[in-house]
């Protein structure tokens, strides 16, 4: 019995988990088949046939996604980095919903109650509305402290919507940018910038010095006296 | 039930790969005993690019690194969670218990916090100084050059402080404090509270040709791919199988009981494979229980025989008693002068770079034992969860909170960095009115009796929790900061964690040389059976505010040597 080959282990539960597919159509074979390249990171088996068995439904209409991707960018407009659709946010609440089922109801209740809304109001849909139209329905429910208790549930509607917009945005390839985040990568740290240390009258304290990594030392092999002191 | 007998026998089987088990695999299997490594999860190697989730980005998960699969987020490098499929736990009526496990080559090693701490002198002798709880029967001088060895074996960096109830050891270089931990320093200072460089097991320097050095991305959770940091699989078992060790892992093993023969001493394991659901039995001379501090006490209690009728090594009746886990509570503040920063790469290494030891004397304090704070916050990573909530912090500025439009932008980039968290992490006291026991009822899919969980704090961890709040606050307002949210009061247990939420649990086979009194001896050696040992938390008397893992590998180095020794001796 030789159960050690991991590898061979990981890739024979990605194999399996892809013959889950041979019931969908191919247009959605070759979207999930997509995913799979691009969602690649290490996952269980089990967790990447949860993954997988997501992408291959359709939670929200085409209508509903729309809605969305309207109220998306309404919540955040783009700039010259990016929007809210190259951020892929209308796929991530697809997602989510599905991933968290607890989404589901609140999102499409609220996403119906919104038109319903525009259209007693205007005659119209929420996306055919002008700017200063969508104003005017989303004030009452945008800022929670001042809203009515009648509005209760389309504020936690949008509050709800306005989270995942803003963090699917923020934590996609164009929000990052956006926001200047610099990590992630290999680098050496060696400590906070000089003048940002100025700005906030802060600086090493000398009685530290000593303890601090020389960071020309790092790939120099550690060596001990019988005291604990470092000698290299 | 038709087992399958293996024709391989072993000198040790060690079931479990974490912190102990790994430690066991390495000194075990280099002085040239034959090991059997029995695994309840599958292989993992953080190397691996199939199994990697480090220098992901959030948008390469269609979750964005949710927490709805891994607890933690998808990028955490644990196969477990408080609940796993088919393995429940039960717990009894108006007690609470949170039991994290990993199912994994290397558990929950692979994604801790690598807070390396030493205990000290007065934490093996409790009872002698405040008169509650139990001394451990040995010392920190019979530990000390274990310590040693695991911080020049394995990796830890720090800084010398002469400070007597935290050792100092074998230290690598410290890195360099972040900017909100510099705030911090100053808050905490002004507050008479001692701040120092963290210690955290991850090489800031070179140790070996093996291994790499830390390249700063702030992720040790996900596991180092470089093998810069401390987990039991890169750093322990993987060069035990290197260094020609004669080493067999069994993954997806899970051990249902330690198998004895007519006299009462062990002869192996009889354990499931979680693949085909098969039984299989393993023979070896000594067996080492790896498993962490609860599922080694239900492995034990579930090995009934005629010579051991109430479990293996329970004739004291005390396996999966004064099971503890450390106290903790936590406080965020915003800091306004971290408004609007200047950005740059601020990860570090994964966890903080200064902290504050327990630097209180209980004499003049209405609780017994102290506990250390953590620091967290600074430019991190955007993922799941990041930018809910976009301007809350205006309602300290009078401005209104919600809306939409560019505003949101701008609000977000104001605040990115600009709030400071605190965790105090403690002591509690042993009781043996906490414990784990087998649920006379309930059985996992295998057909294996779970453990139920019977436990609550006492006054001694409220007022603790009570302590560490107004600490916090101090430290705040000193930072020139605004805590966050109420300081929780009487009626929300003054912020306390439920038990086992600090992943911290211990306890429940514990040493001590009255075999009456303890389940193992100062060698982790059951009293009653010369030829099975605990080598995972379980058997701390005590947990100090210490952080267990490092006391893990010292005392399981020492019970390797003993069990060579005794090889030795031929007395197996």
């Amino acid at each position: 019995m030789n159960r050690r080959d991991s590898l061979k282990y990981i890739a024979a539960g990605t194999f399996a988990s892809s013959f889950l597919l041979t019931g969908c159509e191919w247009a959605e074979e070759e979207k999930v088949t997509q995913s799979l390249w691009k969602y690649k990171y290490g996952r269980t088996p089990k967790e990447m046939a949860h993954d997988n068995a997501i992408l291959a439904q359709q939670f929200f209409t085409a209508e509903e996604l729309a809605l969305i991707t309207n109220l998306g960018h309404f919540i955040l407009p783009g700039n010259e980095i990016g929007d809210i659709e190259k951020a892929e946010v209308p796929a991530f609440i697809e997602f989510m919903a599905k991933d968290y089922p607890p989404f589901q109801e609140p999102l499409r209740k609220g996403l119906k109650t919104l038109n319903e809304t525009a259209n007693s109001s205007f005659s119209k849909d929420f996306i055919a509305l002008s700017e200063s139209e969508k104003k005017e329905l989303i004030d009452p429910i945008a800022y929670p402290d001042e809203a009515a208790e009648a509005l209760k549930d389309q504020v936690s509607f949008f509050t709800l919507m306005r989270n995942l917009v803003m963090t699917g945005y923020f934590t996609s390839e164009v929000g990052i940018k956006d926001l200047g985040y610099l990590g992630n990568q290999p680098n050496v740290w060696d400590g906070v910038p000089e003048e940002v240390l100025k700005e906030h009258g802060m600086a090493y304290p000398a009685e530290w010095e000593s303890k601090f990594l020389d960071i020309t030392e790092r790939n120099t092999k550690a060596e001990w006296d019988s005291d604990g002191n470092l000698i290299t | 039930m038709y087992i399958l007998k293996s024709s391989k026998k072993y000198d040790v089987i060690i079931v479990g790969s974490g912190a102990g088990g790994g430690m066991a695999t390495k000194v075990l299997s280099e002085a040239g005993l034959k090991v059997a490594v029995m695994e309840a999860g599958p292989h993992f190697d953080p190397a691996n690019p199939d199994q990697q989730t480090q220098l992901k980005w959030a948008y390469e998960s269609p979750r964005r690194g949710a927490g709805t699969q891994r607890v933690f987020g998808d990028y955490d490098m644990a196969y477990g969670g408080w609940d796993l499929e088919g393995e429940p736990y039960t717990k009894a009526e108006g007690t609470g218990f949170n039991w994290y496990r990993s199912r994994m080559l290397g558990g929950r090693t692979n994604h801790w916090g690598r807070i390396s701490l030493r205990f000290g002198p007065l934490d093996f002798k409790s009872k002698s100084r405040d008169g509650v709880g139990e001394d451990w029967p040995i010392g920190y001088n019979d530990v000390k050059p274990y310590y040693d060895k695991v911080d020049k074996l394995i990796g830890v960096f720090g800084s010398k402080e002469n400070i007597y109830n935290e050792p100092d050891g074998f230290f690598l270089p410290a890195p360099k404090p972040r900017l909100h931990e510099l705030y911090y320093k100053k808050g905490a200072e002004k507050a008479g509270v001692k701040v120092m460089p963290s210690r955290l097991s991850i090489l800031t320097k070179r140790i070996n040709d093996d291994r790499g050095v830390c390249f700063y991305c702030n992720q040790c959770s996900r596991s180092c791919m470089a093998y810069a940091d401390f987990s039991s699989g890169s750093c322990l078992i993987f060069p035990a199988q290197k260094s020609g060790g004669q080493v067999d892992l069994y993954t997806n093993a899970m051990v249902r009981e330690v198998t004895v023969d007519g006299n009462g001493k062990a002869n192996g394991v009889n354990y499931i494979d979680k693949d085909s659901g098969l039984d299989y039995s393993l023979k070896a001379k000594v067996v080492v229980l790896a498993a962490s501090a609860c599922s080694s006490a239900r492995i034990l209690l579930n090995s009934k025989s005629a010579v051991h009728p109430n479990g293996l090594g329970n004739s004291s009746g005390l396996i999966g008693k004064y099971l503890h886990d450390s106290t903790g509570a936590d406080r965020m503040g915003f800091v306004p002068n971290l408004m609007n920063r200047k950005i740059y790469n601020e990860d570090g290494v994964g966890g903080m770079h200064l902290y504050s030891p327990w630097w209180l004397d209980n004499k003049d304090l209405d609780f017994a034992r102290g506990y250390h704070i953590e620091v967290w916050g600074g430019l991190g990573a955007p993922s799941y969860g990041f930018g809910f909530n976009p301007n809350d912090l205006n309602r300290f500025f009078g401005e209104r909170i919600g809306g939409y439009g560019d505003g949101l932008r701008s609000d977000v980039k104001k605040y990115y960095g600009s709030v400071v968290g605190m965790s105090g992490r403690g002591e509690s006291i042993a009781r043996i009115d906490n414990y784990c026991e087998i649920d006379p009822e309930k059985k996992d899919k295998w057909g294996i009796p779970v453990l139920r969980f019977n436990y609550t704090w006492s006054d001694e961890e409220l007022k603790q929790a009570r302590h560490m709040h107004d600490t916090f606050e101090e430290i705040i307002v000193n930072m020139g900061g605004i805590p966050l949210g109420d300081k929780p009061g009487k009626d929300k247990n003054y912020g306390l964690h439920t038990p086992g939420a600090i992943i911290h649990e211990v306890g429940t086979t514990r040493m001590g040389d009255d075999p009456k009194k303890s389940v193992v001896n100062a060698f982790e050696k059951l009293h009653d059976v010369d030829n099975v040992f605990v080598v995972d938390a379980g058997p701390f008397v005590s947990q100090a505010d210490k952080n267990p893992t490092w006391t893990i590998l010292a005392l399981s180095w020492r019970t390797s040597d003993y069990i060579v020794d005794q090889f030795k001796q031929q007395n197996f």
